[in-house]
């Protein structure tokens, strides 16, 4: 699913954020991403999420290669393929749960219609079909952070990346959401999740433990190969809808 | 790492209505500044549309008038003799006229020299006014279209009296409105009773401020020397360039040089074409207040792009492409300069009707100056959009997400 090889990134400032990462994720795989804080881990995130290019070094994302895809190639990968899910939720202010997670399907040439319909489903999902009609103002942190993960899985992307999901979230909120993001797993996604939560860390299948730009640590024994992958997943925005 | 084959991929078309809606997020978290912006865009083609709106309704209401007072009237007055003198004409000019074939009606006036006119004879007789007295023959309210406002024209009896009809300025200067017996007012230093009073007359405004006597009691009682100033003639419609040409040769046959032929309603026409010279310096007008609203829009969409980075990197992170993220803000920009431009269209149409209305004309907004108001706002939001939306477009996401 995913497969670094040598990716390293300078910022134009001259900041070296990842210095020579390798690193292989394969389908259904569940990994957290650790590591003090400037250890570069966001920007592996970004990178993997095709957000961001490498300064060198090879990114394959669902077997494509990064290096070989326009922008606009890019865009249709993440918005078939990748989920993102983040700290701050970017919720739209002023628009409903539901509309919020629609959005999720925006670029994907639906229409209104069924992106309400499975937004729907995904609010469901995570356990807030009772707050499709709330603006993000009147939900609860815990509750916003469900509403981000419903948009990026109402898709039902092969990949959801998350950066710190419980960073503005109390340990009970926490909680339910890294039991929600477990479910997704569970279902089949693979979920790459960064946090600073040692115990949430420990709980997940796998670790990634990085530092000045390094992957230090890595508690997957054997590395599997990413290349023959993509088969194995549907393409396009339908296909797992529950 | 040879991979099998992936299919390719294409990020998929937006649909208009999801555009629309998209283009449409910044006007309904910002409404109020929406508003505000798209009132300046509204300003400026209100006035634009209001300009010509109103200039359109006076045109309509002069081609109504015409219509009404017909444009075969055309007048014969002296010009300047060969040295530079002031010409006359001939007496017997009025009736070699009529004896044009094409020429329906006839009428004159001739002016009285030397007789001035006071409200009454307590009055300083350095107190001029600028009141002509005319000789004028009976036939004269019908040939120019003459309405009277008070009392009645004079008739072949009252031509031989000492009775006049009055100018509805000179009503007004001399302070005369009713009519009656002891209506009376100094002509060439005699009593003259005021018969009647005239409504203004568009085709012969000389009359407006004059004093008009009978042709014989002129004659009798003021020393008129018989010589008409003015013939007024009324053609058949098709033959009125025909006529206009043959005037001054009949009228004068010994110096037709000294005879100016005019056809009032042209020159009613040219006061208009006037005009039109000063609605297109405050359509100017209209058009920088336009350009103003335009800049306005502009620096709305600059502020708006500035403050929704992170909403754009999240959009690019669910999928948009550049192109996407593009026409996103460009749609914002041209539904707001739309917006500001069919309010300003419905403000403009409601000052000309307004304007109109006070006027007592009929309401004219011509289409294409709505039409092309509503193009002019399109063009500006498209330019006034462009850069905003290339500079969100360019935005790096994760930059844009970085954004607190
Ligand atoms: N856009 C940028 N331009 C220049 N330097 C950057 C940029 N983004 C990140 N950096 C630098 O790159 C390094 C890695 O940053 P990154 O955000 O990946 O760290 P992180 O591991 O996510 O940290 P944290 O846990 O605090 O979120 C840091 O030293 C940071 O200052
Ligand atoms: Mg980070």
């Amino acid at each position: 699913m995913i497969a670094l090889d040598g990716v390293t990134k300078v910022y134009s400032g001259g900041v070296t954020a990842l210095d020579g990462v390798s690193l292989a994720v394969g389908a259904g795989e569940m990994a957290a991403i650790v590591g003090p804080s400037g250890s570069g881990k966001s920007t592996m995130l970004h990178i993997v999420g095709t957000l961001d290019r490498p300064t060198t070094g090879s990114v394959r994302i669902a077997g494509y290669d990064v290096a070989a895809l326009s922008d606009r190639q890019l865009s249709a990968l993440r918005a078939a393929r990748v989920g993102f899910v983040f700290q701050q939720f970017h919720l739209a202010a002023g628009v409903s749960a539901l509309d919020n997670v629609a959005d999720g399907l925006l670029y994907g040439g639906l229409g209104l219609g069924e992106r309400r319909r499975r937004a729907a489903a995904a609010l469901d999902r995570v356990g807030l079909a009772h707050r499709m009609d709330h603006e993000p103002h009147e939900l609860s942190g815990g509750e916003r952070q469900r509403v981000a993960i419903a948009r990026a899985v109402v898709g039902n992307p092969p990949l959801l990346l998350a950066d710190e999901p419980t960073g503005n979230l109390d340990s009970a909120s926490g909680a339910g959401i890294m039991t929600l993001l477990r479910e997704l797993h569970a279902a089949g996604t693979t979920v790459v999740i960064i946090t600073h939560d040692r115990e949430i860390a420990a709980e997940l299948p796998r670790q990634v433990q990085m530092r000045d730009g390094k992957v230090v640590a890595d508690s997957a024994a054997v590395v599997e190969a990413a290349t023959a992958e993509p088969d194995a997943f549907p393409i396009g925005v339908g296909g797992r809808a529950r | 790492m040879t991979a099998p084959a992936l299919p390719r991929l294409y990020p998929a078309r937006m649909r208009p209505r999801d555009v629309l809606r998209v283009g449409g997020v910044g006007l309904r978290t910002r409404p109020v500044r929406a508003f505000l912006s798209a009132l300046g865009i509204a300003i400026g083609i209100a006035a634009m549309i209001a300009v010509v709106g109103i200039s359109s309704s006076s045109r309509a209401e002069l081609d109504r008038t015409l219509a009404a007072l017909g444009t075969n009237l055309l007048t014969v007055t002296p010009g300047r003799t060969m040295f530079g003198g002031d010409a006359q004409l001939p007496v017997e000019s009025v009736d070699m006229i009529a004896r044009i074939a094409p020429v329906e009606q006839v009428s004159a006036i001739g002016k009285v020299d030397g007789a001035k006119v006071y409200r009454s004879d307590r009055i300083p007789a350095a107190q001029t006014n600028g009141l002509a007295v005319y000789a004028a023959r009976l036939d004269l309210p019908a040939t120019v279209g003459a309405k009277l406002r008070a009392g009645t024209w004079l008739n072949a009896a009252t031509e031989r009296y000492p009775a006049v009809v009055i100018g509805a300025d000179t009503a007004t200067r001399l302070g005369i409105g009713a009519v009656g017996p002891d209506t009376q007012i100094m002509v060439g230093g005699r009593r003259f009773t005021v018969v009647g009073v005239l409504e203004p007359v568009p085709l012969a405004p000389e009359l407006d401020a004059a004093v008009l006597v009978g042709w014989p009691a002129a004659a009798d009682r003021l020393a008129f020397d018989g010589h008409p100033t003015t013939v007024y003639t009324r053609s058949v419609e098709s033959a009125v360039t025909a006529v206009q040409g043959v005037l001054a040769a009949t009228a004068n046959p010994a110096a037709p040089n000294e005879v100016d032929v005019s056809r009032p309603s042209d020159a009613l026409q040219a006061k208009q074409a006037a005009n039109q010279a000063f609605t297109g310096l405050l359509l100017g007008l209209g058009a920088v207040a336009l350009l103003v609203g335009g800049v306005g829009v502009a620096n709305t969409m600059v502020i708006s792009v500035l403050e929704r980075r992170a909403e754009i990197g999240l959009r690019r992170s669910l999928g948009a492409t550049r192109g996407q993220i593009r026409v996103q803000f460009l749609a914002e920009s041209l539904l707001l300069s739309a917006l500001g431009g069919a309010g300003g269209v419905l403000l403009g149409i409601a000052v000309t009707s307004a304007y109109a209305a006070y006027q007592g004309w009929p309401t004219v907004v011509p289409a294409w100056a709505m039409l092309g108001g509503l193009a002019c706002t399109l063009a500006i939001g498209g330019l006034a959009g462009l850069y905003p939306a290339i500079r969100a477009s360019r935005l790096s996401p994760t930059e844009a997400l970085a954004t607190p």
